[in-house]
């Protein structure tokens, strides 16, 4: 059997993180591939067992630090799903407004990191650039740019602060403008083109089979958005199209770009439905119980996937066991599937395509 | 099952189903089912022993399209272990969670990786944290531990600091 096995991580520049890709390679061709996790294992199952349930709304925020609100929204709904505590309608709304600038500001970062991958750097300027805007916003509403600690088991934080719904409006006419712009940088470049266009090719029933979800299953064709198909908060009231490839290749480098760009658009379209159908004012979050027993789960839409979040009450203040589940866990075990057959030089393509999280990956 | 086909999901949600698959897997198992329930519409709830698993498993994905694997987790009870698997039908939006016990003195279990590659990466997983040996896994290795770890951290008895947590200054005064 010819070719040899080589190292791309943990220290490479296309990792984004700590992990290892180890591809086998005969001559310039992958034959196989086999990812190396774990670097950045901290234990979360474990530390959440010693601390109490609001507690651990703060460590579910580190699981990713791009886009932390999901993560520990999506704790937060597990946890309210076993005490059975019920959140009122206006803080289901800010959590909607919440979770999609978050979305935002997630795949701006993923842009940020695919097209230096590419050699594309004006894409990480433009694309930070951008994000501040969203970071911005996340900032008024919950006084932290990164980790906010916003979710609250029973609602938020905090109420709307006073003229928030003006100031999305303005921020987000800008970005949507600058959208435009980055229409020209990528699907009019050629050279862009030709780096992602056919590359790491994944069928509909292998992403469905080994677990694929979110932007990068329905890259491949699948008309799957938790958001539409297992509705949770207020999604079920907002009226948006879910992105999913409709072109001739489905599943390759390309189509998953353009779904997690186009998700862009529907997020900033969702979070301006939402401001205008929301209740003008009213209580934002509901007291929840200190100890509890039972057991719940969520799943909601991450910017990566299907997170998960199993929660099990002994009667305890604390958790007795938290699952988390994490897409890109799941992503990376078909990753050797997309890259057989597939060059050395497009590993990068691939793999900064699927959008890799070490944190929540490694948990 | 070729690999280009793409399937026909519309991705919205079917109201009622719930029933309709609780009232199937109880009609195909009867008895075999120790527990079983709605815990909100879209899901279904049902508790096996491990030696129904694969059995049940293979009736969920090949008659009643639960194509999609999300998780498996594994939990210690301390006179038990269980592993639960959360499993989804993208055709209608019902998820099933199939909660199987196994005895705490012979923590084995059959792999369903042969139906689901996605069960691949979470039995490993289980595996490491929990010590729960999946049979017929193709490559039952340590995954986020190092090889030569010891223990599987996430049982109930191997301890941690639990008392450091919760020093509060004015304890660390000298005060209660």
């Amino acid at each position: 059997m010819p070719g040899f096995w080589i190292n791309m991580g943990p220290q490479h520049p296309m990792t984004h993180g700590l992990w290892n890709m180890k591809v086998k390679i005969d001559g310039e061709t992958i034959i196989d591939a086999r990812p190396e996790l774990g670097y950045l294992h901290r234990g979360y199952e474990k530390i959440m067992e010693v601390r109490e349930f609001q507690k651990n709304v703060v460590l579910t925020d580190r699981l990713c630090y791009v886009s932390s609100l999901t993560w520990s929204h999506a704790y937060c709904l597990a946890t309210e799903k076993m005490m059975g505590v019920e959140v009122p309608e206006r803080g289901q709304w800010i959590r909607v407004v919440a979770l999609e600038l978050q979305r935002v500001a997630s795949h701006l970062m993923w842009l940020a990191a695919f097209a230096p991958d590419l050699g594309l750097l004006t894409g990480l300027l433009w694309s930070l650039r951008e994000r501040e805007l969203f970071l911005d916003l996340i900032q008024i509403l919950s006084g932290a740019r990164m980790n906010q600690n916003f979710p609250r088991i029973g609602g938020v934080r905090n109420d709307l602060p006073d003229n928030f719904a003006a100031m999305c409006r303005r921020s987000i006419a800008h970005f949507l403008e600058k959208l435009d712009e980055y229409e020209v940088l990528y699907h009019e470049s050629k050279v862009f083109h030709m780096r992602t266009q056919g590359v790491g090719r994944l069928g509909a029933q292998d992403a469905i089979n080994w677990g694929v979800t979110g932007p990068n299953l329905r890259a491949s064709g699948v008309n799957v958005d938790l958001r539409r198909l297992d509705p949770y908060d207020k999604y079920d009231e907002v009226d948006f199209e879910p992105q999913v490839w409709k072109g001739p290749d489905p599943g390759d480098s390309y189509a998953r770009f353009i779904c997690r760009y186009n998700e862009m658009r529907v997020s900033c379209d969702i979070i301006l439905q939402a401001l205008d159908k929301m209740p003008a004012s009213g209580p934002y979050r509901s007291k929840p119980p200190r100890r509890a027993e039972g057991e719940g789960y969520a799943r909601t839409e991450d910017s990566r996937g299907e997170a998960l979040f199993y929660v099990l009450g002994d009667g305890d203040d604390r958790p007795y066991r938290v699952k988390i589940r994490s897409p890109i866990f799941c992503s990376m075990a078909a990753t050797p599937l997309m890259l057989r057959g597939n060059k050395l030089a497009d590993v990068v393509s691939i793999l900064g395509s699927i959008d890799v999280c070490v944190g929540e990956m490694d948990k | 099952m070729s690999a280009g086909s793409v399937p026909s999901v519309n991705g919205r949600p079917v109201k009622g189903v719930e029933t309709e698959v609780l009232a199937q897997v109880k009609a195909r198992f009867g008895s075999k089912i120790l527990e079983s329930g709605i815990p909100r519409p879209q899901n279904v709830k049902v508790v096996i022993d491990r030696s129904e698993l694969v059995e049940v498993c293979t009736y969920l994905k090949e008659a009643l399209a639960f194509e999609h694997l999300s998780c498996i987790s594994a939990v210690d009870w301390k006179d038990r272990f269980e592993t639960v698997y959360h499993i989804m039908n993208y055709y209608n939006g019902c998820t099933i969670q199939v909660s199987a016990r196994i005895p705490y003195d012979d923590p084995r279990i059959a792999s369903v990786c042969s139906l689901w590659n996605a069960a691949n990466y979470h039995e490993r997983e289980a595996w490491d944290l929990m010590g729960i040996t999946y049979e017929g896994h193709p490559n039952l290795e340590r995954i986020l531990l190092p090889q030569d770890f010891k223990f599987h951290p996430l049982r109930k008895d191997f301890a941690q600091e639990v008392d450091r947590q919760y020093i509060s200054r004015r304890k660390l005064k000298g005060g209660k």
